[in-house]
């Protein structure tokens, strides 16, 4: 699946798309879930989990904690911008 | 007609329903920044009837690469000052009201109250904080917009009974976890493509043309040029706010040294030469103060009146800590090279110190 990057996650990460392997080559837990697909980036940049506010769409939607999400969906994370 | 606006009364969808409710409008712009400016430089041009300016900041010189409505000559000038005069210059027919202020719990709701829509054209996330809750007691809606480097976010909040900010964020992050306005740097040509999208969402919600960017926040990348647009819904919760909160934390884009009363009790035991000013008032003061303590109290603190050198260790206190955390951030901003510490729980916390070491 490809995750978008905007605000303060792009810096984190240090790239604008990030891509999570589908198949468990790697031996780790595949996320399900936003929840889950959270806590699996937060395991690799642990700077994401210091953000209490994130909102993250599913294609192109708000999702909630508990929205599912698949191989063929793409992912937004969106943080709240404040510069003016 | 005014022949003024012949080139957009001239459109089908605009025409002269459009001008005449963009007259009558009442549109109020929190911030003259580098979102603000474009806002209300295209609102003023296009004939909006009354616009509310608000600001208490001066022109500094690193506004210059994206406010590109002030000039050299006006740094050091207000803000609103010089951007009242130029937009008065640049259509005679408006209205303006002018608010000296930032937007505050005490004045949000009675300045919010008289405009027929907000642009939230602030730099920090209390005062969007402040807004939204603001405009959804006053069932207005708003036009967002905010930075981070070289992106840009527009959504209109609490339009028709739309969803609000806190749909999308339900609750302030802190200051911690997202760098703002000073900190992370801005292209200054961002902050005009955001403030433009504003002014044009301002005016199609005004004339009621098109579809207004409700339920929907745009993403701006200006790296890409790619505009990426997410839909989010309305929590009922969030319509249901009947009172602002009690605090909104004062905007600040700077830390405070603070050390805590603990550490400075056991520095003071090394016996160090130190510089301790208290802030509190005289009669405070007299009633008890730490032995080395030199009494300024907050309202008499002049900064000019003091001689520090650079090797000075300064640490300031009051009696809880509120007023030190103030005068530090006052003397900081005055001598940036002299580091100044404020003692956490003030005077509180030395007494039950010396009782109980």
């Amino acid at each position: 699946m490809t995750i978008l990057l905007f605000g303060i996650t792009k810096d984190i990460v240090g790239s604008s798309t990030l891509s999570v392997p589908t198949a468990s080559a790697t031996g780790r837990k595949i996320p399900k879930t936003v929840k889950e697909l959270k806590e699996f980036l937060g395991e690799t940049y642990p700077e994401l989990n210091k953000l209490s506010s994130l909102a993250v769409a599913v294609n192109n939607a708000y999702a909630q904690d508990e929205t599912s999400i698949d191989a063929y969906d793409e992912i937004a994370l969106i943080p709240p911008v404040s510069g003016g | 007609m005014d022949f003024r606006y012949d080139r957009q009364t001239r459109l089908k969808d605009f025409g002269p329903d459009g001008q005449d409710k963009l007259t009558k409008a009442m549109v109020l712009v929190v911030g003259l920044g580098g979102l603000g400016l474009p806002v209300v430089q295209y609102l003023n041009a296009m004939g909006v009837g009354t616009l509310g300016l608000m600001d208490q900041d001066v022109v500094e010189l690193h506004n210059l690469q994206r406010q590109v409505l002030y000039s050299e000559k006006d740094l050091g000038q207000s803000k609103l000052e010089v951007a009242h005069e130029k937009l008065q210059a640049q259509n005679s027919q408006t209205i303006f009201e002018i608010y000296d202020t930032f937007l505050t719990k005490e004045n949000a709701l009675g300045i919010i109250s008289e405009y027929d829509v907000v642009v939230d054209a602030t730099d920090n996330f209390p005062t969007r904080y402040l807004i939204n809750d603001a405009c959804v007691i006053l069932n207005k809606p708003f036009v967002y917009g905010a930075l981070h480097g070289f992106e840009g976010h527009v959504s209109v909040f609490n339009y028709q009974g739309g969803p609000t900010y806190r749909c999308l964020y339900p609750n302030m992050p802190t200051a911690e976890e997202i760098p703002d306005c000073n900190d992370n740097g801005v292209l200054g040509v961002i902050p005009g493509v955001i403030g433009t999208l504003q002014a044009l969402e301002a005016v199609k919600l005004v004339a009621g043309i098109g579809e207004v960017l409700s339920g929907k926040l745009l993403i701006y990348d200006g790296l890409s040029q790619q505009m990426s647009t997410f839909n989010f819904k309305t929590n009922p919760v969030n319509k249901e706010i009947n009172a602002l909160q009690e605090f909104y934390e004062t905007p600040h884009c700077e830390v405070i040294p603070e050390i805590s009363a603990n550490a400075y009790w056991q520095f003071r035991n090394l016996e160090t030469e130190h510089i301790l000013i208290d802030v509190r008032t005289v009669a405070e003061f007299e009633a008890n103060h730490l032995s080395n303590a030199i009494n300024i109290p907050l309202n008499q603190l002049d900064p000019k009146q003091l001689d520090f050198t650079l090797n000075d260790m300064i640490y300031v206190i009051c009696q809880s800590g509120k007023r030190s955390a103030q005068a530090v951030k006052q003397l900081q901003s005055d001598y940036p090279n002299i580091q100044f510490y404020s003692i956490l729980g003030g005077m509180n916390q030395m007494m039950a110190l010396s009782h109980n070491p």
